[in-house]
């Protein structure tokens, strides 16, 4: 069982977090999470989090959004109501289809960026009103927040971020994960 | 420094003297009278061939549209078609290698006047690009020349002739007229290659350089010069593509030819940086320099379609006769290049390059690359072709002759200056940046 108390050593600058997270993972300590005011570059490289998957979802997203702009212009313009476009009157969705390129790159484009959107916040789990779960506010201003989970090595631990230039170190109780 | 290899430098000979056979074998072959050219056309419809019995259908349909025009005036058109042949076919090619040095001419000079600090490790595969620029100009120059003193008749406006019968050409003759046309071209040419030696000079002077002042100087030239480029090269494709059709007109056409000419270049920079990777040169550069050069090339290949695109819809949705003619000839005449092309130049690259990963492979960077540099010599041959020969194209000896002859031409040039001095730009004040230039 793991404990809920947890280390929060705060950083204020990006490229001593960067080295920070390297030589604490180099010790086998286990980073819960790091908060950063903006994206750092490589901190998931760093931290080895997983790749994303988020790009092959985009592709299929964008194909979803393909397809439904073709069955939809198919039905608005050649089925339901079938149009002269261009004073070309052939009533063929392939005939006309140069007209409806547009509309299958802006469709592609809107699925692809809205469902991915949707599918970063259903992931990370974040909803309207949701209570941030920021530890510390200075996060959101300039400063770099990292979460270590602990055992019995809390003095070992100490010592080693402050090494690292950790600005400030503290444990905290951590409310339980499952509420 | 890289040595230009025996072996290298006699396969880019092999080339020049095949093409050059073969582009003979072209010219040596032309109908010489009208009978001949009929005979010409008439033994190749005697196969089994499927477009020749279209053609012949279209010729038929031609000829009983046209009562008023005689059979002899039918046989002359077919006859001036199948003497531009290899005029074209050499004209294709010398063009879309003079544009690829222009294209990386062009990005080059967008690196200096960005300032970028990812590329100064492989600016002296650019520069040695861009030394094809002066005499593969001067190639089409010379084509250019001799269209002006007649020896063929790609650009129909330049027979006073036809301008006499042709009410919309004599109204473009302030523009349209071989002396202006000439002296255009010589500051066109003039102007780029002047850029190109300066900035090669300042460049090479920067390695030894103790100050940065070399730099500066080749910053300043770099931002004139793209001023003064999209402007000619605009121009230019106006003179030297445009008007070989001089009744038809598209307003973006400078940018649809800047785009082919752009990714271009970028591709044949990414090939042979590739090639002296691989040849054991080019320490420094490292997957991420060839990442970003697929990222240029996935993304120009998208912009070219982009205005290819915009250029057709326009003219296919307004329908106006006199605009829509040039995408009939298109589609009729030239069903497979025209969309073979959109394959080679927009899905393929699409598909292949999309993932970030691949980007950094050399395999793919490499398949793709050959594609789309095929895929823009038949954008050059879709752009040229129709007006010159009309139906009777054919890639054929002449055609592949023209190639090989220019690729070994170019190859050849572009290698002898590689390797003219040290492959790395050791004193550029970037070159830190870009040896550390991780993505």
């Amino acid at each position: 069982m793991s404990s809920n108390r947890v280390i929060h050593a705060l950083y204020d600058d990006d490229d001593k977090l960067l080295s920070a997270v390297k030589s604490i993972r180099e010790k086998k300590h286990h980073i819960e999470e790091v908060y950063t005011p903006f994206p750092v570059h490589g901190l998931d490289k760093a931290m080895g989090l997983e790749e994303t998957r988020i790009s092959i979802m985009a592709f299929i997203y964008g194909c979803i959004g393909f397809l439904v702009s073709i069955l939809m212009m198919n039905y608005i313009m050649i089925e339901d109501w079938p149009q002269n476009i261009g004073g070309k009157p052939s009533f063929s969705y392939l005939e006309n289809m140069p007209a409806f390129v547009p509309i299958m790159f802006e469709m592609t484009v809107f699925f692809a960026a809205h469902l991915m959107v949707i599918t970063f916040y259903l992931r990370s789990r974040l909803w309207p009103f949701k209570e941030a779960e920021n530890p510390n506010p200075l996060t959101t201003d300039d400063k770099f927040l990292i979460e270590i989970e602990f055992h019995d090595n809390e003095k070992e631990l100490n010592v080693l971020l402050k090494e690292t230039g950790a600005i400030d170190v503290k444990t905290i109780e951590k409310k339980g994960d499952d509420e | 420094m890289y040595t230009f290899t025996n072996k290298l430098r006699n396969f880019s000979i092999i080339l020049m003297v095949v093409g050059f056979l073969g582009l003979s074998h072209g010219f040596l072959t032309v109908p010489e009278t009208v009978e001949e050219a009929i005979s010409m056309v008439a033994d190749a419809h005697h196969g089994d061939h499927k477009t020749g019995t279209q053609h012949q259908g279209h010729h038929e349909a031609a000829l009983a549209n046209n009562e008023e025009h005689s059979e002899d005036h039918h046989g002359e058109h077919l006859l001036h078609q199948l003497q531009n042949k290899p005029w074209a076919a050499l004209y294709v090619a010398a063009f879309f290698f003079m544009m690829i040095a222009l294209g990386t001419l062009a990005f080059y000079a967008i690196n200096r006047a960005a300032q970028a600090g990812w590329s100064p490790a492989i600016f002296r595969v650019m520069e040695g690009i861009t030394a094809y620029l002066l005499p593969g100009a001067l190639v089409v120059f010379v084509i250019l020349a001799l269209s002006g003193m007649h020896f063929n008749h790609l650009f129909i406006w330049m027979d006073p002739d036809v301008v006499s019968h042709d009410k919309l050409i004599q109204g473009k003759v302030s523009f349209l007229n071989v002396p202006g046309f000439l002296i255009r071209a010589l500051i066109y040419i003039g102007g780029w290659t002047s850029y190109r030696y300066f900035s090669r000079k300042f460049s090479l002077a920067q390695d030894q350089a103790a100050d940065v002042s070399n730099h500066k100087k080749n910053f300043r030239i770099s931002a004139a010069f793209l001023v003064f480029f999209i402007v000619t090269e605009s121009m230019m494709s106006w003179d030297w593509i445009m008007s070989i059709d001089p009744h038809w007109f598209s307003t973006l056409f400078g940018w649809y030819v800047f785009s082919s000419m752009f990714v271009s270049g970028v591709t044949t920079i990414a090939l042979i940086t590739i090639y002296l990777k691989f040849m054991g040169y080019l320490e420094k550069v490292n997957d991420s320099h060839i990442h970003d050069l697929g990222k240029f090339m996935f993304g120009i290949s998208i912009f070219w379609t982009y205005l290819w695109f915009s250029q057709f819809m326009l003219i296919w949705y307004s329908n106006i006769p006199e605009e829509v003619t040039y995408f009939i000839t298109r589609i009729e005449d030239y069903n497979l290049p025209f969309f073979g092309m959109l394959f080679m130049n927009f899905i393929f690259p699409l598909l292949i390059l999309m993932n970030s990963d691949y980007k950094r492979i050399n395999y793919f960077i490499v398949m793709a690359g050959i594609v789309i540099l095929l895929g823009h010599y038949i954008d050059v041959f879709n752009m040229i072709m129709p007006s010159a020969v009309g139906d009777q194209w054919f890639i054929g000896i002449a055609e592949i002759g023209g190639f090989l002859f220019f690729f070994g031409l170019f190859i050849f040039v572009v290698f002898k200056e590689i390797s003219k001095v040290p492959i790395h730009a050791a004193g550029d004040p970037f070159i830190g940046e870009s040896e550390r230039f991780h993505y």
